[in-house]
């Protein structure tokens, strides 16, 4: 057959492409499609304005050295590749980092009320793993003025109509079509596997439908609530990662799970307070004296251990993450100098956040966002008094294994339809819910910039394929359709008929639990042998649960039951992907296994999910994979490309250590100091 | 760990055609709590007070934070976000607490409401700048730290709707599209590139249903969980309207 040309297909209708998920790089995704003159439908499970990216407070990422630093793109990416432990292939780092500034700038063109310099000029902070002032910022809710930016774009592409090839208007079509409060529940695929679209619940009527597409991209975030509690949005369950993972799409890196040092404990959530908190100054301690029974603001400064400035004092409060999470989790968990409480009459799993000694007023210009979090939600001032937190789970550096093409001068070859790709045809994922950024932990304020910039790539990506592709996934068989659509309305109204003894949110809870205690900032194999056997038990009774709710309207209950169970399987992933991996890089810790193995670690760990005894899932780790694309065969394997940054031992206890410049300083044994006041050297 | 109740008093109704009701649940108190850990205490036992097993109560909610807007509803009889409605600032002395969904949107069920109208006035005001496009184009245009402070605060509307529900003009027998997306305008009005379009906007908001259909209540800016200055923002779209209407076909 020919080439499909056009837009419409051969049926007549407008082929579009179908991306799930409406935060920053499903929305990125969408502009940069319509930008190319592709149509697109965006199914999100809430108003996309309600996206999880709403959350992200601190900044995004641009080495624009206003502040004339001598920071650099460069910079930025060896610093990014050191702090995920080098687990990151670079050249899709190098592209980030290249692009960074450009996205800033285009962001500001967007309105997106980033704070001024008083020449008018964007502002930047620091940031965890750098020295440089490199994260631009909209007061400390960031996150949500860049969600609203580009949910204005596409709403205005919600209004602009679709043009066939001679640019001639088609009517009642226009360049993207909302499906919200909508749930996805798989992909459709042919007889050849290729993706050629989905089949979604509506959240309303319940009516689980099929749509074509020319390709779709997951855009659908993190799977922090496999965690119960996390600083993650509800919605966050991973589901739909999970439920392509289970239709063939091959899953990276699942065991790095970044646990962030600082968030407010919460009954029903861990509130995030932001490592902007410490970019502008904030300083962690606890008490010298572990039964020290005043308030923390009548603690005199000689009485308090101010341990992450002690023992890293190059990086000092802003060294990354997973090593101020490990630090934190050390103090109050072994050595039990967390805050005393005189209620309980004990030590408490929380430190101090000090903000006080920093002017009121700088600190509402800049941090009021977090710090009326932290009033409403522990009802006390932190503007007179220091805040309590402790660490919690955040954000996972791995997701669906996505390809890249290298090109000469080491970053991405533009356009290419490799760049975001599955290994499932026509799939394509982009944001938290891909693997590919941050290598084994990821850098403050990077989040936003590699959600932004993954939809840079993956739009341009899928028009290629598009563009490329010989028959439009709308020309498939219908009964292609049919049959997914058949498939997955029996699933659900199987769910309907669970009427067993279990409680779903009650065997979530249980899950939570068991992943939060064993499978976070410390790692031991005899406890994740636990976990997996705890993640068999919750599989089994999961077949045993009550569904609760049997409404044809706007049922809850049953969706989260279809959740629960793709949870459970990204949990074993994720557990077993730790149980293998035996050294410490990044954000996985393994005390018996305290160094770094590059001879047998330095490669991404690629899951395959196979269907096990007794209805449990199982785990296959494959050292290489063959994927279609576009009539030819890609072959792929799990080393990870070192191209451009020479993995070295990871160290944060001097400055400028991070960075080749700096280093090539302490190289020269200059003092600390002075390469801390100039990073370049 | 403690014997301490909290009983939640929740309106209820299965569709919009179905009949409301209100059903009364008892949970366990813990410290922290809001009410939506009160709510998915329910969910993990949905039995009321009188012992009847029912299906959970369904509402939104995504963040838990107060910045998605998702979990707006009717607490203790005050439209709010129900993440920062804590338990023990609510019911101090263990009083019951009510829930109910928000009034002013058509009903979903339980304590979900469709606010799908809030952003069709979106984009009925144009509240987006006009961009080229997303390729390079270089730094936007430079501006004030004052252009910023004064902007900042107008952006963080969450499209919630306590402005809508508290709003006395917003009823059944009116289409006034309401302060948050009049905020929107004086926004975009505000920012060097989206005052190119400024007047298109401003059209949008004239006439029936439009700013002048503002009464002057105030409560918009008592709700608002963001305290944006909703009532100066209505004040300032509507001068410009007025001195649009008068002057604007001189400037054309």
């Amino acid at each position: 057959m020919a080439q499909a040309k056009g837009i419409r297909s051969e049926s007549g209708k407008v082929r579009r492409v179908i991306v799930v998920g409406g935060g920053l790089a499903g929305l990125m995704t969408v502009i940069k499609l319509c930008e190319a003159g592709v149509p697109v439908d965006l199914f999100s499970l809430v108003p996309v304005k309600r996206s999880h990216s709403v959350c992200a407070q601190g900044g995004i990422n641009a080495s624009v050295n206003t502040k004339g630093e001598g920071d650099s793109p460069r910079v930025h990416l060896e610093e990014t590749v050191y702090g995920g432990d080098f687990l990151a292939n670079q050249p899709p780092v190098k592209g980030m980092a290249d692009a960074a500034p450009g996205i800033v700038y285009m962001l500001d063109r967007m309105g997106v009320p980033f704070n001024r310099t008083a020449e008018g000029l964007l502002d930047f902070r620091r940031f965890g793993g750098t020295l440089f002032h490199r994260t631009a910022f909209a007061g400390a809710t960031t996150g949500q003025q860049l969600l609203y930016a580009l949910d204005e774009q596409v709403r205005r592409f919600e209004t602009v109509d679709v043009e066939d090839e001679k640019g001639i208007v088609v009517k009642g079509e226009k360049m993207v079509r909302k499906f919200e409060f909508w749930d996805f529940v798989s992909i459709v695929q042919d007889d050849t596997g290729r993706c050629v679209g989905i089949v979604a619940q509506d959240l309303k009527t319940m009516d689980v439908t099929s749509f074509p597409a020319d390709a779709v991209c997951l855009a659908t975030g993190g799977p922090g609530i496999v965690f119960g509690r996390s600083t993650n949005s509800v919605i966050n369950t991973g589901t739909a990662a999970s439920a392509v993972y289970q239709q063939g799409a091959c899953y990276g890196n699942g065991e790095f799970i970044q646990v962030h040092p600082t968030a407010i404990p919460g009954a029903d959530k861990l509130r995030l307070i932001s490592e902007s908190a410490r970019g502008e100054g904030g300083r962690v301690w606890v008490p010298k004296d572990p039964k020290e029974r005043r308030v923390g603001r009548d603690v005199p400064e000689g009485d308090r251990d101010y341990f992450l400035e002690a023992k890293y004092p190059g990086y000092g409060n802003l060294v990354p993450r997973d090593i101020a999470s490990r630090e934190l989790f050390l103090k109050c968990f072994h050595e039990k100098k967390g805050v005393y409480n005189d209620k309980t009459n004990k030590n408490e799993l929380e430190v101090y956040l000090d903000l006080t000694h920093i002017q009121k007023d700088v600190l509402k210009h800049k941090l009021a966002g977090i710090l009326e979090i932290y009033e409403k939600f522990v009802g006390e001032d932190p503007y007179e008094n220091p805040m309590r937190v402790f660490p919690a789970v955040h954000y996972s550096m791995g997701g669906l294994w996505v390809d890249f093409e290298r090109s000469a001068d080491g970053s991405l070859v533009a356009g290419s339809p490799r760049n975001q790709s599955t290994n499932i045809e026509g799939l394509y994922a982009a944001g938290e819910v891909d693997y590919q950024y941050h290598g084994a932990n990821r850098l403050g304020a990077n989040s936003l910039l590699s959600c932004i910039y993954a939809g840079m790539v993956t739009g341009p990506s899928m028009a290629t394929y598009r563009k490329n592709m010989k028959t439009s996934g709308y020309d498939s068989p219908k009964s292609t359709f049919d049959k997914a659509e058949k498939r997955e309305r029996a699933k659900y109204t199987d769910l309907l008929k669970l009427d067993g003894k279990e409680n779903p949110y009650g065997l979530h809870k249980e899950l939570g639990d068991a992943m939060l205690l064993d499978c976070t900032i410390e790692r031991h194999n005899d406890k994740l042998d636990k976990v997996i056997a705890k993640i068999d038990e919750l599989e089994d009774r999961a077949k045993k649960v009550n569904v609760l709710d049997t409404s044809e309207h706007a049922n809850r209950g049953a969706q989260f039951v279809r959740h629960l169970n793709n949870m459970l399987v990204l949990a074993r992933v994720i557990a077993q992907g730790a149980r293998n991996r035996d050294e410490s890089r990044g954000a996985h810790f393994k005390p018996a296994f305290k160094d770094r193995n590059d001879k047998e670690f330095l490669r991404s760990t690629l899951a395959l999910y196979k269907g096990g005894e007794k209805g449990r899932s199982e785990v296959t780790y494959v050292r290489e994979l063959d994927y279609n694309l576009a009539g030819r065969s890609v072959h792929v394997t799990d080393s990870v490309d070192i191209s451009l940054v020479t993995p070295r031992a990871r160290k944060y206890e001097q400055a400028g250590a991070a960075s080749a410049a700096a280093t090539g300083a302490l190289d020269g044994k200059e003092s600390k100091k002075s390469a801390a006041a100039t990073p370049s050297a | 760990m403690s014997d301490k109740k909290i009983r939640l008093k929740i309106l209820r109704q299965d569709s919009p055609t179905k009949e409301k009701r209100w059903e009364e649940f008892d949970v366990e108190w813990h410290p922290r709590m809001n009410v939506i850990s009160a709510l998915m205490e329910v969910q993990r036992n949905p039995v009321t007070v009188d012992g009847t097993k029912v299906a959970p109560v369904v509402w939104e909610s995504s963040c838990l934070e107060e910045v998605c807007g998702a979990c707006t509803m009717i607490v203790n009889g005050r439209v709010r976000q129900s993440c920062t409605a804590l338990i023990d600032q609510i019911s101090p002395n263990g009083e019951p607490i009510t829930l109910a969904p928000m009034t002013k949107f058509p009903l979903v069920r339980d304590l979900i409401v469709d606010r799908s109208r809030m952003f069709h006035d979106l984009t009925k005001v144009k509240a987006w700048i006009t961009l080229d496009g997303s390729h390079e184009l270089g730094p936007g245009p430079r501006q004030a730290p004052e252009n910023q402070e004064e902007a900042y605060p107008l952006s963080r509307c969450m499209t919630c709707g306590c402005c809508l529900e508290a709003c006395p003009q917003v009823n059944d027998h009116s289409n006034f599209i309401g302060p948050a997306a009049i905020n929107q305008v004086r926004l975009f009005n505000l920012h060097p590139s989206g005052s190119m379009h400024a007047t298109e906007r401003l059209e949008a908001v004239m006439g029936e249903g439009g700013v002048a259909d503002c009464g002057k209540a105030q409560n918009c800016v008592e709700v608002c969980p963001k305290e944006i200055p909703l009532v100066d923002s209505i004040a300032q779209v509507s001068r410009a309207t007025t001195k649009h209407m008068l002057f604007g076909w001189l400037l054309k």
